[in-house]
């Protein structure tokens, strides 16, 4: 490896025109898989996020301790496995839903597989911090337990929410470029096989800085969007 | 309308069952503004919510209207909410919410139409006295603004019963006045029953006509307003009736011929200085709490009586002659019995 040949105005030259040939669709490729991926994931992981918290002892609508118990180690071990490891651990499930374990759409399974645990320990956390008293008023309301849920807890944890499904996106996206290393695409597969593989280092530093802005522009939103969203928050 | 028979709370705790409500016995009329006051950790929130089941009662019955409230399943008890509803302390309102949609909601929760629902919840915050701020956030308004958006919100679904938990204790004095006017309005023009709980016995006398008095679970005193706080029979009563009264006790405790004068409607009149001219007897005043009510005094006196026995005698019969007011010898004080 020599870095400093990576930088020569020859290879300079070709990171931008590989800026601007294959970039264009390998962002396209991060982007589609990250929010298609975070899109599953809310799917599986906010209801379980809302049992987590509904279904304990003291919750609004306990469900029986084996169920629980369940759910926590199922969420705890899908979490310890390593995301790189577990994509290569349920290939067979990727082939059952896709068709194949190959490329960026068959890369979706095991990010939502990845991800789905990790959103439903954050809408826990979000849902946890809903004031038991606004519960106990709305129980004191004749509030059901699915009304508790659908129109108090999260309506009330939607900044939170927010901010927690932010943080989802950016980890799901690092998530993305470590499977390019296994057949997915997008800007990590461009990086590794591309920048680091065939040694043109540029292009790999150039995919992570656009990696870098993305993860800004989204997290920038998200804050935004959190605070806007907070009527706590607003001046009187 | 309401009744609570023999009824008791046992709660497990990691140091061992704690009883918090032992075998209370309360009827409540319809149109009652009633109190229920103790300090703090005497049951009292744990009560209010055996009313409307948020806490299930170990032991004995709710009645509301002949119906026991624990024979009924979730949906019923439900159901039963909307008729019995609630406000708190810290107002609880939704903070994500306008005031307008925290005051639809517990319309929203029982399937009224939207447009109703609406209406119904304007026209409840203009009688509470906020239709400006129909669109503004919880966050926006001050405390006193943000618990007539609850009483507003407790009444949407047209209960029979409003149960009020603390609901000025995080009030200033001012706006704790105003709040209370406005439960008693809400009580005389639509006929709802209000139960009270409070540690503030200033709010108990300002808009209450029956109150219970808890200690440690238990009810240790009951009835009307002016007679338990003319007449204190227990010193868990008096010292939260009386706080300022125990004080001057302790101080005079040791000795002395002690008399307490207690104030039944009696027309307002120089009783004390009376008695010296009349009977010839100083009397000095260690502690007073009484309020006037029109020309008629309620409340209480404790005093001194210098002399012989002969003087404490004529004392007592001279005090007792006067109508509405009553007299007896007051005990040594025990200042550890009424520590509580």
């Amino acid at each position: 490896m020599n870095f400093a040949n990576a930088f020569t105005p020859e290879r300079l030259q070709e990171a931008w025109e590989c800026l601007l040939t294959e970039f264009p669709f390998a962002i396209w490729e991060t982007l589609y898989s990250t929010l298609l991926a975070t899109f599953f994931a809310i799917v599986i992981g906010l209801p379980l996020g809302v049992l987590l918290v509904t279904g304990e002892s003291k919750g609004i609508r306990p469900l029986p301790r084996p169920v629980m118990s369940f759910l926590n180690v199922l969420i705890n071990l899908l979490r310890s496995v390593p995301f790189i490891i577990l994509m290569v651990m349920i290939i067979p499930l990727t082939r059952a839903v896709v068709g194949t374990s190959v490329g960026t759409l068959a890369s979706v399974v095991p990010l939502t597989v990845a991800a789905f645990p990790f959103i439903a320990r954050l809408v826990e956390s979000s849902l946890r911090e809903v004031n038991p008293n606004i519960i106990e008023a709305a129980q004191s309301m004749g509030a059901s337990p699915w009304q508790i849920v659908t129109r108090v807890m999260l309506p009330e944890s939607v900044p939170s929410l927010i901010t927690n499904f932010t943080l989802a996106i950016t980890t799901i996206m690092g998530y993305t470029a470590m499977s390019g290393a296994v057949g997915g695409g997008g800007l990590g597969k461009l990086a590794l096989s591309y920048g680091y593989q065939r040694y043109r280092f540029a292009v790999l530093y150039l995919a992570v800085i656009v990696l870098v802005i993305i993860t800004q522009v989204i997290q920038s939103f998200g804050t935004w969007l959190a605070r806007k969203s907070d009527k706590r928050l607003k001046e009187k | 309308m309401i009744e609570l028979r023999n009824l008791s709370k046992l709660f497990t705790t990691i140091d061992g069952p704690v009883d918090a409500l032992k075998h209370i016995n309360l009827k409540i009329e319809k149109g009652d503004i009633y109190g229920i006051i103790g300090m703090s950790g005497a049951g009292k929130s744990t009560l209010v919510r055996c009313i409307n089941m948020l806490e299930r009662p170990t032991e004995g019955t709710v009645l509301m209207d002949g119906v026991d409230l624990g024979s009924l399943n979730k949906k019923q008890i439900q159901e039963a909410r909307r008729r019995i509803t609630m406000i708190f302390q810290s107002f609880n309102l939704l903070m994500q919410r306008t005031c307008l949609e925290n005051v639809m909601l517990p319309l929203k929760l029982a399937h009224v139409p939207t447009a109703q629902a609406r209406q119904k919840a304007m026209e409840l915050l203009e009688t509470v006295g906020l239709p400006n701020k129909a669109n503004s956030y919880p966050a926006q308004l001050s405390g006193g603004q943000q618990q007539r958006v609850a009483i507003a919100r407790a009444l949407a679904t047209e209960p029979n019963v409003l149960l009020c938990d603390e609901a000025t204790s995080a009030l200033d004095p001012k706006t704790t006045h105003a709040i209370l006017e406005l439960i008693r309005d809400i009580n005389r023009k639509m006929g709802i029953t209000v139960i009270v709980i409070t540690h503030q016995m200033s709010v108990v006398q300002e808009i209450c006509n029956k109150v219970a008095i808890l200690e440690n679970g238990e009810v240790v005193e009951e009835g009307e307003v002016s007679e338990v706080f003319s007449n204190p029979r227990t010193n868990a009563t008096r010292n939260l009736i009386y706080p300022e009264m125990t004080e001057g006790i302790e101080m005079f405790s040791r000795g002395g011929q002690h008399l307490r004068v207690i104030f039944n409607g009696a027309v307002t009149e120089p009783l004390i200085a009376k008695m010296a001219m009349e009977c010839g007897i100083a009397a000095s005043i260690i502690g007073a709490s009484t309020r006037s009510v029109g020309d008629r005094a309620y409340g209480y006196m404790l005093l001194d009586i210098p002399g012989t026995p002969e003087d404490l005698a004529r004392a007592i019969t001279y005090i007792s002659a006067v109508p509405d007011v009553k007299v007896q010898v007051e005990a040594e004080y025990n200042a550890e019995e009424a520590d509580v």
